[in-house]
Order: C-alpha cells, then sequence, then structure tokens
C-alpha cells in the first residue's frame, strides 16, 4: 500500500522537516503521495513536487486549512486515509499536534517520533529523555507515525511529481488563531543548522547572549540555541529551547555555554557529531559528553574565543 | 465548571533508568517514581483556575496500578477537590488511556479536560489530542499562558516559531507545556487534608474500555554511550583543535 506523507509549509515553501520524513517513508517502502492542505498554496505544492521519491502531491487549497488547525488538518487526513498503509508527518509541534488526533479517530496507536524503520511494522524510538531506545512493532492496519527529523537525511529536491488537487473537507470552526508571535532571525534554523551555539543559565542574562553568543554564531554562521533555564529566565525565546520538550538538534559542532547537562538537555543535542562544553564547575555532566571541554568562567572565554576567531 | 485533571505516575525525572538484561522492558525495581512534572503543571494551574473563581471543581484522574493512589493524593495536596483511580495492571498506552478519559469525560461532563503535554517515561505527546479528537472537542496543546472567559479559553501556544494564541470554545482539551506555571510546595497541612479527599476507584471493563495494547515492544536497549573527550587550555587551544583536529570551523 503507498505511503501518505503530510506536508509541513507556510503555503509558499515546505518545511525543511518535511524532506527527512519523505526519507523515512522510502525506508518503509512503496508509493510516496505528499498531502498538503492550505490556502492559496499553489508555490508550496509546486515546491512539494519538486521532492524526490514522491509520485504525487495532493493539494486541498480552502480558506480553513489556512491557519492548519489540527482539527480541520485531521479530519482531512482521517477522510482520505482509506487507501494508505502509514501516514507520517514530521515530528514538529505541528506534527505533534494534529497526527495524534488523526491516530484516535482512525482507532490506531501512534508511533512517536521515530529515530529508525526497521520494516514496514516495525520502528526504532527514543524513549525515557533519549536514555533507552525501543524497538516497537505495531499490529494496526493504518500505521501513523511522526518521523525526528534529525534522524533522516533530507530528500533530495529533483523530483517531479503529478500534482492533484483534493476537495476540502468540511470547517469545523472548533478553534480560532488569534495571533502568532514568531521569532524573527536571519540565522540557520536551529533544527537544520551545521553549528548551534547554546547558552545556559550561566549566561546571566539576555544582554550576555546579545553581547557575547550573538557575535560568537555570527562569526560560526550558527544557529542560537538554549537550555530550559536560560529561556525560563526570559534570557531568549521559548523557540530556543533545546531537550527533551524542546528542540531535537545534531549539527556538526554544538557549543554549550554555561549549561551544566542534566539529561533533559542532552536528550535534544547527544547526537552532535562535536560537542564543546565551556562551563565553570569542572564536575559538571556536560564535560561527560563534550569531545572539547574548556573550564574556565565564560565571560573570559566568550571574548577570548572571538579574538581567536578573528 | 469542573476541570479534570488526568495524571500520570512515572519514573522521576531525576532518575536515569537501566534496561533489564534480557532486553525486554526498563528496569523499574526500587526506582522512584513521581507525577509526570507536566501534570504537576496542570493540576496547579486547575487549581489557580479554581481559585481564581473560574473552575469550581477540580477532579485529578490516574490510570494504571494501585500505587497511582499515591499520584492522586499528591495532586489533591496541590489543591484538587477529589481523585478518580482508573485501576488495570495491563500496560496502557496512549490511546486506551484516551478511551478511558472520554468514558470519564460522558460521565463526569467537565468543561475542560487539562493534560500534561507528554509523559516523560514514553515520551509520547499523545493522550490530550487522542481525547480531543474521540470527543470531537477542540484541542490547544503545549499550552503557555490560558486565559478562561465564560464559554471560551484562549491559549497562548508553545511552536516552533515562536508563540501563538488560539482561541477555543468549552469543552475542550488543553495541554500544560513547562513555562505555563511553576507548582507549588504541597504545604503538611494540605498532605494530611488531601488524605481525607474522596477517592474512588474504577476499572477499564466497569467504564468498557478494551484496553489491550496495540504496539508490542520488541527490545529496549541503551543508546551508545559518548565518552568525554579531552579538556583544552585556552581559546586559542580550542580553536586550533576545531580547525585542524576536528574539521568543524
Ligand atoms: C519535564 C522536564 C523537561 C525538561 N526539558 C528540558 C529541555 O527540553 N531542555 C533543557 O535544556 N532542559 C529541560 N529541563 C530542565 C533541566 O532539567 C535543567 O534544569 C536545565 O537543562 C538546566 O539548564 P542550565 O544547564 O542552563 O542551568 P544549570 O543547571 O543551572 O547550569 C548552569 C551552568 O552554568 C555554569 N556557569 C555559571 N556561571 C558560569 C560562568 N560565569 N562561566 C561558565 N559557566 C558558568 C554552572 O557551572 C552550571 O553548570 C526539563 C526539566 C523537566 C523536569
Ligand atoms: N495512565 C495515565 N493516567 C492518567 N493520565 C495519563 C496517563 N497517561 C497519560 N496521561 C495524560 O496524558 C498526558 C500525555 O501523555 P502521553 O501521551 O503518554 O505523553 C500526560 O501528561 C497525562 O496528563
Amino acid at each position: 500500500m503507498a505511503i501518505l506523507v503530510i506536508a509541513e509549509h507556510d503555503n509558499t515553501s515546505i518545511k525543511a522537516a518535511t524532506l527527512n520524513t519523505v526519507t523515512a517513508a522510502t525506508r518503509i517502502g512503496g508509493e510516496i503521495h505528499l498531502l498538503l492542505a492550505g490556502c492559496a498554496c499553489a508555490a508550496a505544492a509546486a515546491a512539494a513536487a519538486r521532492v524526490a521519491g514522491v509520485s504525487k502531491v495532493l493539494v486541498a487549497d480552502a480558506a480553513h486549512y489556512a491557519d492548519q488547525s489540527p482539527e480541520n488538518l485531521a479530519a482531512l487526513v482521517v477522510a482520505n486515509a482509506s487507501s494508505y498503509g502509514h501516514i507520517l508527518a514530521p515530528a514538529t509541534t505541528s506534527g505533534k499536534n494534529f497526527m495524534p488526533r488523526v491516530a484516535a479517530l482512525l482507532d490506531v496507536a501512534q508511533i512517536s517520533e521515530i529515530s529508525a524503520v526497521e520494516s514496514a511494522d516495525t520502528f526504532v524510538r527514543p524513549i525515557y529523555a533519549g536514555n533507552v531506545v525501543a524497538t516497537i512493532k505495531s499490529t494496526d492496519p493504518i500505521k501513523v507515525v511522526t518521523v525526528r527529523g534529525t534522524a533522516f537525511e533530507a530528500a533530495g529536491e529533483d523530483g517531479s511529481a503529478a500534482i492533484e488537487s483534493l476537495s476540502a473537507g468540511p470547517d469545523l470552526g472548533l478553534s480560532k488563531l488569534s495571533g502568532r508571535e514568531l521569532t524573527k532571525s536571519e540565522r540557520p534554523e536551529l533544527t537544520a543548522a551545521k553549528v548551534i551555539v547554546s547558552g545556559g543559565r550561566g549566561m546571566g542574562s539576555g544582554e550576555s547572549f546579545h553581547k557575547l553568543l550573538e557575535p560568537l554564531a555570527d562569526k560560526l554562521g550558527a544557529a542560537l540555541g538554549a537550555s530550559r533555564a536560560a529561556v525560563d529566565a526570559g534570557f531568549v525565546p521559548n523557540d530556543y529551547q533545546v531537550g527533551q520538550t524542546g528542540k531535537i538538534v545534531a549539527p556538526q559542532l554544538y557549543i554549550a555555554v554555561g549549561i551544566s547537562g542534566a539529561i533533559q538537555h542532552l536528550a535534544g543535542m547527544k547526537d552532535s557529531k562535536i560537542i564543546v562544553a565551556i562551563n565553570k564547575d569542572a564536575e559538571a555532566p556536560i564535560f561527560q559528553v563534550a569531545d572539547y571541554g574548556l573550564v574556565g568562567d565564560l565571560f573570559e572565554v566568550l571574548p577570548a574565543l572571538l579574538a581567536e576567531l578573528g | 465548571m469542573k476541570i479534570l485533571v488526568p495524571v500520570k505516575r512515572v519514573v522521576d525525572y531525576n532518575v536515569k533508568v537501566r534496561v533489564k538484561s534480557d532486553a525486554s522492558d526498563v528496569d523499574l525495581a526500587n526506582v522512584k517514581m513521581s507525577m509526570n512534572p507536566f501534570d504537576e503543571i496542570a493540576v496547579e494551574e486547575a487549581v489557580r483556575l479554581k481559585e481564581g473563581g473560574i473552575a469550581t471543581e477540580v477532579v485529578v484522574i490516574s490510570a494504571g496500578v494501585a500505587n497511582c493512589q499515591e499520584t492522586l493524593r499528591t495532586a489533591m495536596a496541590i489543591g484538587a477537590d477529589r481523585g478518580i483511580l482508573i485501576q488495570t495492571d495491563v500496560e496502557l498506552q496512549p490511546l486506551a488511556v484516551a478511551k478511558l478519559l472520554k468514558a470519564v469525560c460522558e460521565k463526569e461532563q467537565p468543561q475542560i479536560v487539562l493534560c500534561g503535554k507528554q509523559a516523560i517515561d514514553d515520551d509520547a505527546n499523545q493522550t490530550g489530542q487522542m481525547l480531543a479528537g474521540l470527543m470531537n472537542w477542540p484541542q490547544a496543546t503545549f499550552a503557555s499562558k490560558i486565559v478562561v472567559a465564560g464559554q471560551q479559553a484562549t491559549v497562548t501556544r508553545e511552536i516552533d516559531g515562536g508563540l501563538e494564541t488560539i482561541e477555543v470554545p468549552l469543552p475542550a482539551v488543553l495541554t500544560a507545556d513547562l513555562r505555563l506555571n511553576e507548582p507549588r510546595y504541597a504545604t503538611l497541612p494540605n498532605i494530611m487534608k488531601a488524605k481525607k479527599k474522596p477517592l474512588e476507584t474504577t476499572n477499564p471493563a466497569a467504564l468498557g474500555v478494551d484496553v489491550t495494547p496495540r504496539l508490542k515492544t520488541v527490545k529496549v536497549t541503551e543508546p551508545p554511550k559518548r565518552t568525554a573527550g579531552i579538556k583544552v587550555a585556552d581559546a586559542a587551544d580550542l580553536v586550533m583543535k576545531l580547525k585542524t583536529e576536528a574539521k568543524v570551523i
């Protein structure tokens, strides 16, 4: 049976996480269709048609898909589910929001945030903040699965799938979006960045993020991340949080500054290729996972580092 | 207005779990158990809504083994009015929990079900959304702010790009994120008082719910360990090593 992947997009382009999800679908094997629900989303549909490995893009274009409410999106997916053996979506805050609703309406379990595909019915996923990895077999007729982006490489964008329009489902009118405050940044997106500079409570203030970490990120072309403590303290916005309940990242280089290394933080970054830790406490647990540790006061180390990078 | 808060008994967040030597499951013998941290936040929020004169009753529910009673007592010590234990020794998966909660919702007719966003053992992040789907109710997940006025909740949600605010008519399912509030510590007098609050016990069969697991755990393993690397002397040494050894900058 074919696999349905739900595309994440902003009506004009496809979110990178969709590309990783398509790769997970290719590991299952079978024809891959992308479903895209949006409003005036022709540009996103054209981008979806270029995703390698996809044979068909199904587009539902209607005003009530503009905000992608989970109620309307789930109803549309469920109405189109019957000819598929698998339904996949990225394990982003959007996928995590509507996919369990899809699963419940289909009366099947959801397999959350898989990190590998063993076979068409068996998947691998981290549990307990990534301290344990479980291999899970599903007995349900339709497998509803969300996919951890960092665990699968991005699909190519040289495909040419057919675009078909799909009739929109009803507008359930169950929720209304009244505002979005999106963090604007010129920097790369955290989950796709090659280098990440992350600050913790040790940074002491939003001001020092601004004065010390931002220039470092700029020099390295890096994304900025943070621990929960730094976000809770209001140093940076919530979408900077890396960890069990924040973003899962796996860059080539992760520099943790003033972060102690709680398991909930490690859950989000321990798959990074190279980890650097800068911390004044030589006993901080972050040093147990760091390839390069620098014990010192970040207020002295960071200016020196900036100077070294020239 | 009645608020229902589902609370899960999980391995304490400070514990680093180990897997059993036969790789069948995690080893939970003698491990400290606590209320799921997100559920503690949900209970706190519900109690604040009651203290603010918006809610009239806060009912906490836990599904699982007999010891979930302790979790319910903890929630009542924070300020919940009564508890419901859905007792079973069967391993409960989110779909089964959602069906149990649906059965309770039909009986209790709450205006708000306030779940945690995620249980920190299975890291599933499903139950609230599933319940909303089964009830055909709106959902407002990952809440960092909840304002209830009349028959509507205005919820600020933490999303990948920042924050969004949605309005949902009640009844609805909301799920609590970390920054919704900071739960209070239960005081000794409140812990004593909680012991006398009503706690009703039922079970899946009495609620007419089949909780047979749909997912089978084939095996559990520990991920490859990262080993500690080296300490560098200073910033110059670090930059040199990143350039010539790791070749990442
Ligand atoms: C359910 C749950 C989910 C969670 N999810 C997440 C999550 O997704 N992400 C996350 O990050 N956390 C999460 N946490 C929180 C986590 O447990 C830790 O509390 C948090 O990661 C600590 O952040 P921190 O390392 O910045 O702060 P701290 O633990 O306070 O560490 C600060 C560090 O800075 C160092 N420092 C201080 N001053 C200096 C200086 N001048 N120079 C150098 N070093 C200095 C200190 O030595 C210390 O090691 C979660 C917790 C719970 C209960
Ligand atoms: N066995 C349970 N008993 C009561 N509530 C639960 C149970 N399992 C999950 N929940 C609720 O559902 C939320 C999300 O859990 P999960 O979908 O397992 O990540 C939790 O934070 C609880 O509010």
